[in-house]
């Protein structure tokens, strides 16, 4: 068992390197081949100020008269020892900037992701024990339906149902604006953290609700069910002692493997309420031409979607029981 | 007429007429082509006066003149979102069929030019698909400037891989079916295996991938332009009016934002609902996926 997992872990790492280094040549490349000017990114507004001659200073200070591959590994080489470079808009080490953020975005996504879980699970497991009945078809229809349902759009009609109209819940930000960061109550933040997060998970309810209904009513087709039924087991015993066992480890491990929606979506719900975290960063890095940012950013969500496959591989190679079996028996 | 009594006894057992596959296929089919129809003829019929500046018609909430009301310039949101609908289906349209297009070159090569060929794409895949989708295109969006070229470069380039898995894993298992085995031993170059007997048994997967893929890129496209970095605002994109509109939305006025995302969901759904059943008619077996 130990040496499955050392293994495993052996062969993950090994991968990890290379989609890291490979994910970096590309996007390093992808922005070396952009139309825009770093320089006069960086000059901004003070374009009338700065002459050719500051500029050409301005390139050689940042290196950008060296040719590519230099560059490159230059860039990587200070990536290796932890040094990300430093962001244009928030004036502070990327490393730095990734990190405060990663705390706030971690939560949202934490919330979302166990409430598109919980719901999802339980509304494919009520769809799957009616099959073909009225709360069956709704809740089908309802996945199929938010299947198609632009995520930020659901974020604008809760914000007017909560925070305009009924006036329940603030508009935005993690925080009440106005308020010194030692007086802001748990309370404050997670008000501020429970529109984003339903918006987060609405998305991802659909997916995991439609592949428990499928698992499970397979399960219920089979003979073990037949036989357990013809006992006198029945309802939702039935589903807890034998349906559950089967579909719970698909079902989480499609959940972890969602890492990469879950990112896509923190995107959007935070740029909706303003939320200071990740995916914001990232909205804000890429509208304002903030390179380093933007590559930390990059690697830092490809490091993200691949701990979750991860965990999704783990899950489904190691610690099934009957997965674990099989590879015995071809040893 | 033996199918209509059919159908007559079949829906007389529940009260709900009960229709099959391909007559549900044909109907989600001839809808969703009324609604891409109406949206295109209606974007180009309405001509430029509804976008129109008029101070006088501001912030009119629905009435039977501006039925999804106007905006703080006057300007009519029912044409607003009718054409920002019909860009977005166009360039979801361009974007999911070069997707489409570079999965296939993709997956045929992968399954025709060999183990060091397939190793190369299977790799490839492998890494487009642990960045998120939305990062991506973010990224791409920024490298190409934003505007309209980087959206459609961006989705090109996102979307194709997990259709090219599909199309690699079928075009592999036709190279080993007997009538490739001897076309192989006939002598028959690798391209003319890939283009006369690979490409038209993909054919239907491609269509279907093609319709499964497209719902995605228009959503995907919404999305980035909502956040800013895809059309310029001066186009009328449904993610231009959904993303003005959140500076209105504290003002009260819900028919900025209610009107024009309930008819992208509607012009989404209806595609995705074309794609599961073509699927399920190409595909028997994945019936009940």
């Amino acid at each position: 068992m130990l040496r499955l997992i050392a293994g495993f872990i052996g062969k993950k790492a090994i991968r990890l390197l290379t989609l890291l280094a490979a994910v970096s040549v590309i996007s390093f490349a992808l922005v070396n081949a952009s139309p825009v000017d770093p320089v006069q990114a960086y000059i901004g507004a003070d374009v009338m100020r700065v002459g050719p001659e500051q500029r050409a200073e301005i390139a050689a200070y940042w290196g950008l008269d060296r040719p590519f591959p230099e560059r490159f590994l230059k860039w990587a080489n200070a990536l290796l020892h932890g040094d990300m470079g430093t962001s244009m808009i928030y004036r502070e080490p990327v490393v730095k900037v990734i990190g405060e953020r990663f705390l706030s975005s971690v939560w949202l996504m934490a919330l979302a992701w166990t409430f598109s879980g919980v719901i999802g699970f339980a509304a494919g497991i009520a769809a799957a024990m009616r099959k073909d009945s009225w709360i069956d078809r709704l809740i089908k229809g309802f996945c199929y339906t938010l299947a198609s349902t632009p995520a930020f759009w659901i974020g604008l009609l809760l914000m007017m149902l909560f925070s305009v109209w009924l006036g329940w819940l603030p508009v935005g930000l993690s925080v009440p604006a106005g308020v010194l960061a030692d007086e802001v109550i748990l309370l404050d933040r997670l008000r501020h953290l429970i529109l984003p997060a339903v918006t987060l998970s609405v998305a991802g309810i659909a997916p995991i609700a439609l592949h428990t209904r499928q698992k499970l009513a397979d399960v219920l087709e089979s003979d073990y069910i037949l036989f357990a039924r013809a006992r006198g087991v029945s309802g939702l015993a039935l589903i807890r002692r034998h349906g559950l066992r089967n579909i719970a480890l698909p079902a989480l491990t499609l959940q972890f493997a969602s890492f990469g929606e879950l990112f896509g979506g923190a995107v959007l719900a935070e740029q909706v309420f303003s939320y200071p975290g990740l995916g914001q960063a990232t909205v804000e890095a890429g509208l304002r031409g903030d390179v380093p940012l933007l590559m930390g950013l990059v690697l830092c969500s490809t490091l993200f979607v691949f701990t979750g496959n991860t965990l999704a591989d783990f899950l489904y190679r190691i610690v099934d029981p009957r997965m674990r079996a099989g590879k015995g028996m071809i040893r | 007429m033996i199918r209509r009594h059919m159908l007559q006894a079949a829906g007389m057992n529940t009260g709900i007429p009960r229709w099959n596959g391909r007559i549900r296929t044909a109907i989600s089919v001839s809808g969703a082509i009324a609604l891409l129809a109406v949206i295109m003829l209606g974007s180009r019929l309405m001509g430029s006066e509804g976008l129109a500046v008029s101070l006088e018609e501001r912030n009119m909430a629905p009435s039977p003149a501006h039925l999804f009301g106007t905006d703080w310039l006057g300007r009519d949101m029912l044409s607003r979102t009718v054409k920002g609908l019909a860009l977005s289906i166009q360039v979801g349209l361009l974007g999911a069929a070069c997707s489409t297009l570079i999965a296939a070159v993709m997956g045929l090569a992968a399954a025709t030019l060999g183990r060091a060929a397939d190793r190369c794409i299977s790799w490839l895949i492998d890494v487009s698909l642990s960045v998120p989708h939305l990062v991506m295109l973010i990224l791409i969006a920024f490298v190409c400037g934003g505007g309209m070229k980087g959206v459609a470069i961006g989705i090109m380039l996102t979307h194709w891989p997990s259709l090219a898995r599909v199309v690699r894993a079928e075009a592999l298992q036709l190279m080993s079916a007997d009538f490739v085995l001897v076309s192989r031993k006939l002598g028959r170059s690798r391209m003319w295996i890939a283009s006369r007997h690979l490409a038209p048994h993909i054919g239907p997967q491609l269509l279907v991938g093609f319709l499964m893929l497209f719902p995605h890129a228009v959503l995907h496209e919404a999305a980035i332009t909502f956040l800013g970095l895809g059309m310029s605002p001066h186009q009328p994109a449904i993610g231009i009016i959904l993303s003005e509109s959140m500076r209105y939305l504290s003002t009260g006025m819900w028919w900025l934002a209610v009107f024009p995302g309930a008819g992208l969901l509607l012009a989404v759904w209806a595609f995705d609902r074309i794609g599961g059943h073509l699927r399920r008619l190409t595909d028997p077996g994945s019936v009940r996926l």
